[in-house]
């Protein structure tokens, strides 16, 4: 007979780790915005969701390569090459669209993200160190692209500069675009044998493979989605803050992969999904944002961010090793 | 008697160095439930993994529905509809029933290649409830019990419309309840007109639930017979009868003083209230079948793993080790189970695995190594265990699984153990080098230490032991004195359930 | 015994037979692979600038990567493991922060030492204690711990720099050994190669290192302490991240918040450089100490020729992947080599 009372609901819907993240957010926002009621007003938050809007997408990509087991360290090198390269198209063609900017920029992005991936699958190189290589050769790209020199706002076309801030039924463009990347991917993740493919090559190799999983196209498969959507979230970047710089995102994969362990996705693959890391990158933002609230420098931003990503592991790990006992326990007493 | 579903012709299966199915038979019908007996190493997973496509037969002939049948992967198996329930190993915990019966082969809306996860629920309902399971198809493998867990395997058997479910020991983690549970299922299988071969150490559940059985020892054919026509004594005497009787060095124990003595030792999830105690120059045996706990105990006495509850007494003194040096500090050693995992460390030369435990000691003040020191030391012991290799130099994982046995003893004789454990010593190696064991075993036994010798092979147990301690599920079920027993006692008592274990349930 | 006579001989005759087989197995080993590259380099060089080969450049050339240099050591005994650290360079810039502070209050150098290494094993000894006894994996730890320590510095510090040292403090980073062109910094790295090299392939601890690496269930089962050892091994990085940050800091005689950044992927380039296996068990202090060397030094000629910077990560991201891309070719080439061989004996 299934537990229908309010308890039990409460109990497992918590059991969800994006609900009881999503709970936490409210908690944390509830003291935030009584000492400071501006913080929930709609330009506030829409400050928020803009700023986070960029990290979201790349979030998203690396969620894949950490959700096969492994983690792409070359992100922010890819952003940067994405960039340059669509911010010196718009140079050369100021009359290029901005759409077809955004199309440049994924194009190039998933060409380094298979390179990434082929280099894992097929040369059989662990994922942290192929892309420790590809971190420093896409950012080494990115200099003899651009000859060092930089693309600044009054090279750059107005169209491409105004297209992230434009709204559209009141919602920029650039959000519009990271929620149209969620929806995709949360489709992908749900409704693709491929999507699904990827939970099971994290969460069992051996065992996928005994189903028919192709192991190496899973991989390639993932990397090859982390480098288009960084190529789609540098062009945005180069719009979005009017300029191509070669040091663009550097320390990016950080955050990125921040992002992913605030939103319960676990290193040793196979768990945690898209709503999971949309959150973790929201509670990121909501932190930032809030510190001057409570009057702390911005300063303290990256040392509030290792300390909320250390508890989170923290508590993951205990959870786990709570419930690994209690199984054990089942077993003889 | 109705045509085989199933029928296994002249198979053998050569290993490097082992022959781990020679020429076995089986035949199987449908709508029968149907045993493979045999002890470990008998040749039964040998058989389950060729069935499933992991490996490949060095000869025979395999037919299903007298169709010839040769599988080159695990999915060509699946496709020709044998489906075998693995333990665990093949589930992903962090993904919901329905997905872990659907993955491979999600099921999809033919135009959009949407998954349909509304038909994979229905259906996936639809299995459970015909199998009168209350589990929630979406609930996280992870959060299911042992036995819930076992049920999804069968469920996905089940829905790939398997005719041949293979089944190895489904009942181990399992309460008396469970397996209730769980053989309501085989019944119905067989009802559908299944095939269902069933692996299973324990006779009380052989006798209730299979029709036919069938007997493998060392990887040979043994036979077979009607289940309700045999008794466990004629089964019995099938699973231990010896084609070659091997001889044992003699033994003529002298024992000493007590030296260890272990109260009421639990470990959450492996075993329960293991008491028993050990004297110098005693060989004490610890015999029990697959999953009895039997590693787990010692793992725990030379302090790998950590006791729940219970107490040790080394000469007297209250002794819970903390790791593995503790213990070793105090003289015991343990040559573990998996010699290529735990006992040696395959990318290390000889010389560098048989100093490993002493290194300390081999080293000036401790520190420093002493090439000449090492030489010397790993030269004499290694002699001593007459190690066949090109030389000291060479790395461990290129020796033979006989002389990698070798370094390891090599390696914790030169520790002057005062317990020496010895956890299945003698596994997948030749003969020579079997004596070879023994003959050592005898050695240090005489020399008054206290040697654990843990065995899945009955003649071993019985040759060399002074005492046996049998244990079955994680329990103690008895201390026998080996001039008493006799291979039917000890099988006896390691397929007996505790009644403990039915309160637990 | 007679069997095992004739097993030596024999195995004596193969080795004789095959000089050339040896060859092959000695010059296909990754340290002597990266030696003659490193000579390459040189060679490569000096035929194409006079200032190359001159010894007060490449004395001075080593000021731009002993310091990375000498974080390359501790993290060999934690990439031996099998862990990894990606929080040093955060460690080198939270000692920085308390040397720049502690300073500015007037302390003294053996204080401002004592201090610096305090602080870095400190930080050492939480990644390892968190590491092991939550039984975390490293990269997530150090991930965070990588924030953490570095947002320290930066809340304190905020935008600002601490220059204000004693005098001589400059001596560590930026002088000479007394009445010769080699860096104090140098020495000092040449010194702790010899003792690294000395703790890895000469010592108890270095040898249960490979064990750990290698196997760290089999070492465990033959008494060796892991979680120690690895909680060991942070901590002694730890006090190397204390000991750098010494040198950065009088090298530079400025510490901002962004001091060393970046370091961390560097470093742990240069030890994979080097030959040790990200996945432990496998590599020398030598094969670290050469590939150290050809980076600093690839770096340095490639700045004479006018390269720009660039070109220099790329050849450096490139090598990583041939590093370990390359060995598993050779092992393969080496494989077929000896089924070859085996059919034809």
């Amino acid at each position: 007979m299934p537990d229908l009372s309010f308890s039990s609901f409460v109990k497992k819907a918590l059991a969800r780790r994006e609900a009881a993240l999503t709970l936490l957010l409210v908690v944390l926002l509830v003291p935030i915005s009584i000492r400071s009621p501006q913080f929930l007003s709609a330009k506030n938050i829409s400050t928020i969701l803009n700023d986070m809007a960029i990290l979201s997408i790349v979030a998203i990509g690396e969620f894949y390569v950490i959700l096969a087991n492994g983690i792409d360290l070359s992100v922010g090198s890819i952003i940067a090459f994405t960039g340059m390269a669509t911010g010196m198209i718009n140079e050369a063609n100021p009359t290029v669209s901005p759409l077809l900017l955004l199309l440049a920029g994924m194009g190039i992005g998933m060409v380094m993200g298979l390179f990434n991936g082929v280099l894992v699958a097929y040369g059989k190189i662990p994922p942290i160190i192929t892309t420790l290589g590809t971190v420093n050769i896409y950012r080494g790209l990115t200099f003899l692209l651009s000859g060092g020199t930089w693309v600044t706002a009054h090279e750059m076309s107005k169209t491409y500069i105004d297209f992230p801030r434009n709204t559209f039924l009141g919602v920029s463009n650039l959000l519009w675009i990271a929620i149209l990347v969620i929806a995709v991917f949360y489709y992908f993740s749900r409704y693709t044998r491929t999507g699904r493919e990827v939970y099971a090559i994290g969460g069992n190799p051996t065992a996928a493979k005994f189903v028919g999983v192709n192991e190496n196209r899973v991989r390639v498969v993932v990397f090859l989605i982390s480098g288009t959507l960084c190529g789609l979230a540098g062009a945005l970047w180069t719009a979005r803050y009017a300029s191509a710089v070669n040091e663009m995102a550097t320390g990016f994969e950080m955050q990125a992969v921040a992002a992913c362990v605030l939103g319960g996705v676990n290193f040793a693959g196979g768990s945690g999904g898209i709503i999971g890391v949309v959150i973790g990158t929201l509670f990121l933002g909501v932190v930032t944002n809030a510190l001057p609230v409570i009057y702390l420098s911005v300063f303290w931003q990256t040392f509030v961010q290792g300390l909320i990503i250390l508890i989170a592991l923290t508590l993951n790990t205990i959870s786990d090793q709570r419930k690994t006992k209690k199984l054990l326990a089942q077993r003889r007493g | 008697m109705q045509q085989a579903l199933l029928e296994v012709q002249h198979v053998t299966k050569v290993f490097p160095g082992i022959r781990a199915l020679d020429d076995v038979h089986l035949s199987l019908r449908r709508g029968e439930v149907h045993a493979l007996i045999g002890e470990n190493g008998a040749g039964k997973s040998t058989l389950v993994k060729i069935l499933t496509g992991v490996y490949f037969p060095t000869s025979g002939s395999m037919t299903l529905d007298g169709k010839k049948i040769s599988f080159k992967n695990a999915i060509d198996a699946q496709q020709a509809g044998i489906v075998a329930i693995h333990q665990e190993a093949s589930m992903f915990p962090e993904l919901s029933v329905t997905e872990n019966i659907y993955m491979g082969h999600h099921l999809r809306n033919p135009k959009t290649k949407k998954l349909d996860w509304k038909t994979m629920y229905e259906r996936t309902q639809g299995l459970l409830l015909r199998m009168q399971l209350d589990i929630n198809p979406d609930s996280l493998v992870k959060n299911l019990s042992v036995a819930q867990r076992h049920m999804v395997e069968i469920v996905k058997a089940l829905s790939l419309d398997a005719d041949l479910v293979i089944m190895d020991e489904p009942t181990s983690a399992l309460t008396g309840r469970e397996v209730d549970d769980l053989f309501r299922i085989v019944r119905s299988l067989k009802e559908e007109g299944k095939a269902i071969l069933f692996i299973s150490h324990k006779f009380e559940e052989i006798f209730e639930i299979c029709d036919y059985y069938t007997v493998f020892r060392d990887g040979q054919y043994i036979g077979e017979g009607k289940v309700a026509e045999s008794d466990e004594d004629t089964i019995i005497n099938m699973m231990i009868g010896r084609s070659i009787d091997q001889m044992y060095p003699h033994h003529e124990p002298k024992i000493g003083k007590k030296i260890l003595e272990v109260k009421h030792l639990s470990q959450l999830g492996a075993f329960k209230d293991i008491s028993f105690d050990l004297h110098e120059g005693e060989i004490l045996g610890l015999f029990g079948l697959v999953g009895a706990g039997r590693s787990e105990v010692v793992r725990t006495i030379f302090g790998i793993d950590k006791a729940s509850e219970g107490t040790m007494h080394l000469l007297g003194k209250p002794f819970m080790p903390k790791g593995a040096i503790d213990s070793m500090r105090k003289g015991i050693a343990l040559v573990p189970e998996d010699r290529q995992r735990q006992g040696l460390v395959l990318k290390m030369s000889l010389t560098h695995n048989i100093s490993l435990p002493v290194l300390t000691n081999l080293c000036w003040k401790g520190l420093v190594t002493n090439k000449k020191t090492e030489a010397k030391y790993v030269q004499e012991h290694g002699d001593q265990m007459e190690i066949k290799s090109a030389g000291y130099h060479v790395d461990a994982e290129t020796l033979s699984g006989g002389n990698q046995q070798k370094v390891v003893l090599a390696k914790w004789i030169g520790t002057n153990p005062k317990i020496l454990i010895l956890d299945e010593p003698t596994k997948g190696i030749d003969v020579a080098t079997k004596a070879a064991v023994h003959e050592f075993v005898c050695e240090m036994a005489d020399k008054g230490v206290a040697v654990i010798l843990i065995s899945s092979e009955l003649p071993e147990i019985l040759g060399m032991s002074d005492r046996i301690v049998v244990m079955h599920e994680g329990y103690q079920t008895a201390i026998l004195d080996a001039k008493e027993a006799t291979a039917e006692s000890v099988m006896r008592y390691a397929i007996t359930t505790v009644q403990m274990e039915a309160s637990n349930a | 015994m007679a069997e095992k006579r004739d097993l030596m001989t024999k195995s004596r005759l193969i080795d004789e037979m095959s000089v050339k087989n040896r060859l092959i197995e000695y010059f296909t080993q990754w340290e002597v692979l990266l030696s003659i590259i490193i000579v390459l380099v040189f060679i490569f060089f000096t035929t194409r600038t006079p200032y190359f080969l001159d010894w007060f450049n490449l004395m001075n050339a080593t000021f731009q990567f002993s310091e990375k240099a000498i974080m390359a050591l501790p993290m060999i005994f934690i990439i031996m493991c099998g862990d990894i650290d990606i929080s040093i360079a955060s460690i080198i810039a939270l000692c920085a922060y308390v040397v720049g502070n502690a300073a500015q209050g007037g302390a003294s150098i053996p204080s401002l030492i004592f201090l610096a290494l305090l602080v870095g094993t400190l930080a050492g000894l939480f990644n390892g204690v968190m590491i092991t006894a939550l039984e975390m994996p490293a990269i997530a730890v150090t991930l965070a711990t990588q924030s953490l320590f570095r947002g320290i510095a930066i809340g304190l510090l905020g935008d600002q720099a601490r220059t204000d040292f004693p005098e001589n403090f400059g001596f560590f980073g930026q002088q000479f050994i007394p009445g010769t062109i080699i860096p104090f910094e140098f020495v000092l790295y040449l010194v702790l190669v010899l003792l690294f090299a000395f703790i890895l392939h000469k010592t108890t601890y270095g040898r249960r290192l490979y064990a750990i690496g290698n196997s760290a269930e089999a070492a465990r089962f033959s008494g060796i302490k892991v979680k120690t050892m690895r909680v060991i091994n942070f901590t002694v990085t730890g006090f190397f991240c204390g000991l750098t940050s010494i040198l950065l800091a009088s090298r530079i005689l400025s510490v901002r918040s962004n001091i060393a950044t970046g370091w961390d992927l560097e470093i742990i380039t240069l030890v994979v450089l080097g030959g040790v296996a990200i996945t432990g068990g496998k590599g020398s202090v030598y094969g670290v100490f050469i590939g150290s060397m050809l980076v600093g030094y690839l770096k340095f000629g490639m700045g004479l020729l006018k390269f720009s910077g660039t070109l220099m990560t790329i050849v450096i991201g490139l090598l990583l992947i041939i590093a370990v891309l390359l060995p598993r070719l050779l092992d393969m080439y080496k494989a077929n080599r000896k089924l070859r061989l085996q059919q034809l004996g």
